[in-house]
């Protein structure tokens, strides 16, 4: 119990030390861009003079010394303040709380389908390697793999915005709906979610199905299967009970890999149906030059990575009692 | 000083024996492989016609060409139509790969240095360089890619070169994983003891004796990394973030994106080429695997 106790607090040490380097390496971005910050700034503001200039390096701290500075922003950083945004006048923890629900609600959805359908299609593809399923099983993997994501996007965009619209192919609410509340605007946004969810959907989905296949084949391999089956066990209970639990660690590290990554999942297929999420705000922030913004989301988004391997890693323990001491 | 050439015996074959060197034997199999001998075929047309296809079709992609939004398969010159300023697709789809492919290759070469020199120095030292590097790994896994290399782009400004290093800064740490366990595995083996022993040095060790044996895992993964290079090139390219004076299947996708329901093609054709490539890569990596990977059957 104290060595699994040690272990998790060492990790916890290691994940505070990663936020620190993360927020270093912004840092350093920073600077080393060409075009020193105050300038920066000051052209978004519609240029200026050096007196304007000097005024600016002294409200950010940046006519201190480079050490000086780094401490100040590692300190408001590790109390959230990711400073102001240039384009909304805002504090830019306020613009990333504002649009990081609809990303969770399109990444979640997405990955919830696609780990459920992934793990199944993979779990019956398994049992006959040579079988029809299971060579239909590696050309989705190999075409959802292959397809770029947006260009999946942009497919369905031209089949339901032009050869059949039926469905709603921007944004995330209709227009002659808003200010409408109650079960009509539930209905409104799962409507606008059908189309990003199944682009999303059909590159995790060839992920997991491919996944699950290979973690599952070596499993059902293993010496305890065939225990498990000379006992006399139904095939039901060999494939579901005792293969699928042991195969699902991968499924389970790649899941938390990808929640953690959801905003670089998310950035493209956001930008294809202008869904209102951090992933367009990002873009919004390229396009206009808002660096706290843009530096912002990657701290962020680099936050959440950190976040879900230390919770994947966890879980890893609490699943698997030989790791615990690791 | 101990002498480190090492003489080369070549075990004599008993007569009637043929003796298949591996690298034939790898050529069999992947022979043998319908898919990766399909993924290989589709993926030298591809490049043929990147190559000579411009000579060949003799106009710029940049040039306006015809009206704008005319639609392919109608006009006998504008066979794929023209983009929303009336350029024309066919000449930009046939130029269009040669960059696309170039920063696809350019930033696997990168990501495979910096990920086996990582990966190699760790899993060779161990102990604490092993510590470090796998630290400096971690720290780059949790950086998020394309959110990463937004950011690298924009800051430094959108040309090919910078795309290259963004995309290799953020892809090695994989690599770097599979050089680091691949080297751990090798260097306790008998035979790089023996090497050890005769007095190779530990350059030599690393680049002639277990180098080479960690090759066939490598080399799969970075005929994967191609492809996806190429994906994360496109994808760069859609958000308008590649060199807007070089033109990529990328930027054809990135330039008319707000057009895409008035002129379906200008999208939807460069897209089916990055399509058709990464699947043709990936095929051929597949296959390579199977080939150098014999124990991995199946899997």
């Amino acid at each position: 119990m104290i060595q699994l106790l040690v272990a998790v607090i060492r990790r916890l040490a290691w994940a505070a030390g990663l936020v620190v380097a993360v927020l270093a390496i912004n840092f350093v971005l920073i600077h080393a861009a060409p075009g020193d910050p105050a300038s920066v700034i000051a052209g978004e503001m519609g240029g200026g003079d050096t007196t304007v200039i000097e005024s600016i390096k002294r409200a950010y701290g940046l006519d201190r010394p480079l050490h000086e500075q780094f401490v100040t922003y590692i300190g408001k950083s590790l109390r959230g303040d990711l400073g102001q945004s240039y384009t909304y006048s805002k504090p830019v923890s306020e613009l990333i709380l504002d649009r990081i629900g609809p990303t969770i609600l399109l990444v979640l959805t997405a990955l919830i389908f696609a780990i459920f359908a992934g793990t199944l299609l993979g779990v019956f593809a398994s049992r006959k390697p040579r079988s029809l399923l299971s060579g239909a099983v590696t050309v989705l993997s190999l075409v959802g793999y292959a397809m770029p994501v947006f260009w999946t996007g942009i497919l369905l965009v031209i089949l339901f915005g032009k050869v059949w619209p039926i469905m709603p192919i921007a944004g995330m609410r209709d227009v002659r709906q808003f200010g409408v509340g109650g079960w009509s605007a539930v209905v409104d946004v799962l409507h606008h979610l059908v189309l990003p969810a199944i682009t999303l959907t059909i590159i995790y989905l060839a992920q997991y199905s491919r996944l699950a296949r290979a973690s599952m084949l070596e499993v059902l391999g293993s010496d305890y299967i065939r225990t498990a089956r000379a006992k006399g066990l139904s095939e039901w209970v060999v494939t579901f009970k005792h293969a699928l639990r042991n195969a699902l660690m991968p499924v389970v590290t790649i899941a938390g890999l990808q929640f953690g990554n959801l905003i670089s999942g998310a950035v493209l297929v956001e930008t294809v149906f202008s869904w209102p999420g951090l992933g367009t705000l990002a873009l919004d922030a390229i396009l206009g030059r808002d660096y706290p913004t843009l530096l912002g989301i990657l701290t962020f988004s680099s936050l959440l990575v950190i976040l879900a391997n230390l919770l994947t890693d966890l879980s890893y323990r609490w699943i698997d009692p030989r790791l615990r001491g690791k | 000083m101990m002498q480190t050439q090492h003489p080369t015996v070549t075990p004599a074959a008993p007569p009637g024996v043929q003796v298949i060197s591996p690298l034939r034997e790898a050529w069999r199999v992947f022979r043998g492989n319908k898919a990766a001998m399909l993924g290989l075929v589709l993926l030298s047309c591809i490049m043929l016609l990147m190559v000579v296809g411009p000579g060949l079709y003799g106009v710029n992609a940049f040039d306006i060409a015809g009206a704008p939004f005319t639609e392919p398969f109608v006009q006998q010159q504008l066979w794929l139509g023209t983009d929303y300023l009336g350029r024309d697709i066919l000449a930009g789809m046939l130029i269009g790969g040669r960059a696309t492919v170039m920063v696809g290759l350019a930033a696997a070469c990168i990501t495979v240095s910096i990920g086996v020199t990582v990966g190699s120095l760790a899993g060779y030292f161990g102990g604490w360089v092993d510590t470090l590097l796998s630290r400096l790994t971690e720290l780059f896994q949790v950086l998020p890619t394309l959110l990463f290399a937004m950011v690298l782009v924009t800051l430094f400004q959108p040309s090919l070169g910078v795309v290259v290093m963004a995309i290799g800064l953020v892809s090695w740490t994989g690599t770097a994983r599979l050089a680091r366990a691949e080297f751990m595995r090798l260097r306790h083996l008998e035979y790089v003891s023996a090497a050890r022993a005769m007095g190779a040095r530990h350059l030599r060790l690393m680049l002639r004796e277990i180098l080479p044996n960690a090759l066939p895992p490598l080399i799969v993964s970075a005929t994967l990394i191609i492809g996806v290079a190429i994906l994360f090139e496109a994808g760069l390219s859609f958000l308008g973030l590649s060199d807007p004076n070089v033109m990529s299947w990328g930027y054809m996708i990135g330039a008319n994106r707000r057009n895409i329901l008035e002129c379906w093609w200008a999208v939807s054709f460069p897209g089916a080429a990055i399509f058709l490539t990464v699947l043709s890569v990936s095929l051929v990596g597949d296959g390579l695997n199977d080939a150098l990977n014999p124990k991995l059957h199946l899997r």
